[in-house]
């Protein structure tokens, strides 16, 4: 039964090969992406350790910094 | 008028939904999965292979989508000089082009056993590649060009471009005689497609526009870093 549904009457090579290359560049496309948001993000995390406290309370009052330094997200 | 798109608000938002996107497009993946390679029945003509529909037409359908939607918001970013209708539209790019690849790739996996070829210089296959080269040299615009003003009038000049295409694309089948069949699904008509295959056609296309939410998230989120790495330069 499972080699039919792999078999898929002689047109499984083809119908794998497209589901596998579709699944292929999704994975890639998220890994590039999640690469790219955690290498900026360490930058800015970074970035910010090394300002010195008048300058980090400056960067500290924007809203939007605050919530890059407490994002965790796990995606 | 455009407070509501200001980066800050739109971060507090966008930093969050990617971790809940991503687990709804598990969720409607693995039902569309199900219903693509098991549940929906094999076309009396096609055989199994009609199942590559589920891949090729969702992916070719969003590619189409969100190049209008980049044009949208790039004509829309110059007339209200709002930039980060820009970024929205930057941050959209990668995943449309990768739809655009999938779209041709699939397609071209099932050419070969249903029209005995890989490949045909036909109007809507070479549209579709058309548009890769569009999204192509967009995406290029961005990493090339500098000078801020310079690459965002690049960019909307290349988008108004490649607009016209996506018309070609829609009716190339009706206008010219191609190997690709008309299309099945029809919004103001009957679509010839029976409900058995529309459906899994229509939880792919959810799972894929859910995959492409949560790559445009991630990538907007990345580029509004960016632009505070600068700013923290700028101290």
């Amino acid at each position: 039964m499972i080699n039919e549904f792999l078999k898929m009457n002689g047109y499984g090579l083809y119908v794998w090969s497209a589901f596998t290359f579709t699944f292929l560049s999704f994975t890639t496309l998220y890994l590039i992406t999640k690469i790219q948001y955690v290498r900026e993000r360490n930058k800015f995390v970074s970035k910010f350790g090394a300002l010195d406290s008048k300058r980090s309370q400056v960067a500290r009052s924007q809203t939007i910094n605050r919530e890059i330094l407490s994002s965790s997200q796990s995606i | 008028m455009f407070k509501i798109f200001e980066p800050s608000k739109i971060f507090l938002i966008t930093s969050k939904a990617p971790k809940y996107v991503m687990v709804l497009f598990a969720v409607v993946f693995t039902i569309g999965l199900l219903e693509a390679l098991i549940f929906s029945p094999e076309d009396y003509k096609q055989s199994h292979s009609v199942r590559i529909m589920y891949v090729h037409v969702p992916a070719a359908w969003i590619s189409l989508g969100i190049f209008s939607s980049i044009t949208f918001l790039s004509l829309s970013g110059y007339i209200f000089k709002n930039k980060n209708f820009f970024l929205i539209a930057k941050s959209l790019a990668p995943s449309g082009f990768v739809f655009n690849i999938v779209a041709l790739v699939t397609g071209s996996i099932w050419g070969k056993p249903t029209w005995g070829t890989w490949w045909a210089w036909d109007a809507r296959i070479t549209s579709m590649l058309i548009l890769a080269l569009f999204y192509l040299m967009y995406l290029v615009a961005w990493r090339i060009y500098e000078d801020k003003e310079h690459v965002l009038k690049i960019t909307t000049i290349i988008t108004i471009l490649g607009i016209i295409n996506v018309p070609i694309i829609k009716y190339s089948v009706d206008w010219w005689n191609t190997l690709h069949q008309p299309a099945s699904i029809n919004v103001l008509s009957k679509s010839s497609i029976h409900s058995s295959m529309l459906f899994p056609l229509l939880i792919m296309t959810a799972a894929f526009a859910l995959f492409s939410l949560l790559i445009f998230l991630m990538k907007y989120n990345t580029e509004l870093i960016k632009i505070k790495n600068k700013g923290l330069d700028r101290l």
